[in-house]
């Protein structure tokens, strides 16, 4: 099934937001999301968290860096600012993310409000399942159209998390295990594979340095502080190079 | 009390969770116009937050929690090493990188630990 090159004709909000839901359930996505919220709904029931409060985070975070940090930071007693710290800088990513996206579904007609929710549903998987599909859908649909994708990853985070958190009490000891080790090993993996820039995999290759580092040192804020440097340095690091080769990193 | 603990859970769920996500996408909509997605200060915010991201993925695989702590440390490490040499071999595919990641972590687990 290949989609068409061209727009097809606009059709009514209920049908595009279905349209939505059906790109997302289809989409390679499908894995990296399931994976990875499996793991933290199994991470969430590792650390004693209720049900509902790891299907509640699923739905109102919906994003699986920030709920991979929420669950193990809370969960392993770090202090509540340190916790909303390393919460927040994961997300500043969101930021560039909602104002690429935005312009591209909006019109003039549009209210401000009408892209609550569509920012809401940002997020790695949305953001680039919606880039690669918006050039086939009519302007007037596209908001419906992202909704929907939002909706169905989001459904599907949750179905994943209570799955995750559910299988997790009962497993034997090697595939509970398994179950833990799918939200770092399909983290290391797309994280890498979203990064094209050196400046992100330097960063990223200096976070995982530092990070256990400044954890075995029992540095307080440790999050905090191996963001701040590693990301300065890997920063820094690209600027001098990029100098060097007279060339954007 | 248990009452108390569960709705002081979702408090904190909201303060610390859920307000430090949103308010990059709610800043997103207002600032829509007149943020350069390449401009200097975008690019040093988004390698802090990718060292954050990879601290995290570290303190998971180096200081795990439940059945994932019982397994060796060396079996995590070559697990996840595993796993990215196969992510890097089959064309930076994220699912080679997981299968093979945990099917060496499932290997391990059967043979090494009793």
């Amino acid at each position: 099934m290949s989609a068409p090159l061209q727009p097809y004709p606009p059709q009514s909000a209920a049908r595009a937001f279905l349209a939505g839901v059906a790109a997302a359930l289809t989409s390679v996505f499908v894995l990296v999301v399931t994976g990875s919220f499996a793991g933290i709904g199994a991470l969430a029931h590792e650390f004693g968290f209720s049900l509902g409060w790891t299907l509640a985070s699923a739905l109102l975070i919906w994003a699986a860096p920030a709920n991979v940090i929420l669950v193990s930071t809370l969960g392993a007693g770090a202090a509540l600012v340190e916790v909303a710290l390393a919460v927040t800088l994961s997300s500043v990513r969101l930021l560039p993310m909602v104002v690429a996206l935005l312009p591209l579904i909006k019109t003039e007609r549009t209210r401000q409000r009408d892209l609550i929710l569509p920012a809401h549903f940002t997020a790695i998987s949305m953001w680039v399942e919606a880039l690669q599909r918006l050039p086939q859908v009519p302007r007037e649909n596209r908001i419906a159209f992202c909704n929907g994708i939002g909706a169905g990853f989001t459904a599907l985070a949750m179905a994943a998390s209570a799955a995750g958190y559910t299988l997790a009490g009962g497993l034997p000891a090697p595939l509970a295990a398994m179950l833990l080790f799918l939200t770092p090993i399909s983290f290391l993996t797309s994280v890498i594979r979203n990064s094209r820039l050196l400046v992100d995999r330097l960063a990223f290759a200096l976070g995982f340095a530092v990070g256990p580092l400044m954890t075995w040192g029992k540095v307080d804020l440790a999050l905090m502080w191996t963001g701040l440097v590693g990301g300065t340095a890997a920063y820094a690091a690209s600027r001098l190079y990029a100098r060097r080769k007279g060339r954007p990193p | 009390m248990s009452g108390w603990i569960d709705w002081h859970a979702y408090l904190v769920l909201i303060l610390v969770g859920f307000l430090p996500n949103e308010v990059w996408r709610m800043l997103g909509v207002v600032l829509v116009r007149g943020l350069d997605e390449e401009s200097e200060i975008l690019v040093w915010v988004r390698a802090v937050a990718t060292a954050v991201l990879a601290g995290v993925v570290a303190q998971l695989i180096f200081f795990p929690a439940g059945a994932l702590a019982a397994m060796p440390m060396a079996l995590r490490v070559g697990a996840a090493l595993c796993g990215f040499a196969a992510f890097l071999a089959f064309r930076r595919s994220v699912l080679a990188g997981v299968v093979v990641g945990e099917a060496v972590l499932l290997a391990g687990a059967l043979l090494l630990v009793p």
